[in-house]
């Protein structure tokens, strides 16, 4: 008689739900890569490369969440497999409101400089402590790029 | 602001000076030009005074709610005419150098 259907016992010695553990995993990594694949614009200006890897834990999780719940006297992971997938629910759901929401609440900068109208002067310390002023920079060069950022803090 | 400085070259031959502006003390911005290599002047605006007047101010939206500089990238001619603009709706998504090397070409009579 095979133990693991008797109705009540639990088997100790289920199937390690491998899709779960590794699916959860996988998801962690898309969020936390974020960091490295933001250097790129090609994997920053679109974050495929994360939700790749978010696709792909999801599915792992999924197929472990259906062994875990079709087939529990083979599969371990009823409890914590929905304990990780709510967890991979959540990072997934709070990478894309930053991403696809946070990110764009950028400032409309209507009254910004436009194509046609002469730039405001300045003058600004430069890395070196420097004065540099647009007029400086102007002398002797066909143009200036001005590259307005963040900065680093 | 690191693909500037990789295409930092194809800026110089054409005369193009390329300079970055934000709220950052040139403490910072000595150690960090040191730190990512970069040789083109970063520019401190640390009262945002520029910042504002070219009305591309986040406000609050650096650390303890300190006003900071939008991502915005102008090239502007010989005359200090701005001729192309960026104003991404994105952080995330800044202007890309061929970009600004594109609209550089068809400036024209902007090279003088």
């Amino acid at each position: 008689m095979d133990f693991a259907n008797v109705p009540g016992k639990i088997d100790m010695k289920r199937k390690w739900n491998w899709p779960i553990w590794v699916g959860f995993v996988v998801v962690v990594g898309g969020l936390f890569s974020y960091a490295f694949f933001a250097q790129f614009p090609i994997t920053r200006d679109f974050p495929w490369a994360n939700l790749l890897l978010f696709g792909i834990g999801a599915a792992l999780l999924m197929l472990g969440l259906f062994r875990a719940f079709g087939r529990p006297q083979v599969y371990r992971g009823k409890i914590f497999g929905s304990i990780f997938a709510a967890i991979a629910v959540f990072l997934i759901a709070f990478f894309s409101y930053e991403i696809f929401y946070f990110l764009r609440q950028v400032p409309a900068s209507s009254g910004a400089p436009r194509v046609g109208q002469k730039a405001p002067d300045f003058i600004l310390l430069d890395q070196s402590g420097k004065p540099v002023g647009l007029g400086d920079l102007l002398s002797g060069s066909n143009a200036v790029v001005l590259i307005f950022y963040r900065g680093f803090w | 602001m690191r693909s500037f400085q990789q295409t930092l070259a194809d800026f110089n031959s054409r005369g193009i000076r390329v300079v970055g502006i934000s709220v950052d003390p040139p403490e910072i911005n000595r150690w960090q030009s040191q730190r990512l290599g970069y040789t083109f002047p970063l520019l401190s605006d640390p009262g945002a005074k520029i910042i504002r007047r070219y009305d591309v101010l986040h406000p609050r939206a650096g650390p303890k709610g300190a006003d900071i500089a939008r991502p915005a990238e102008f090239l502007l001619d010989s005359n200090g005419m701005v001729r192309w603009v960026n104003l991404t709706e994105n952080i995330a998504v800044r202007a890309r150098p061929h970009q600004m090397l594109d609209a550089f070409s068809q400036l024209g009579s902007g090279a003088q």
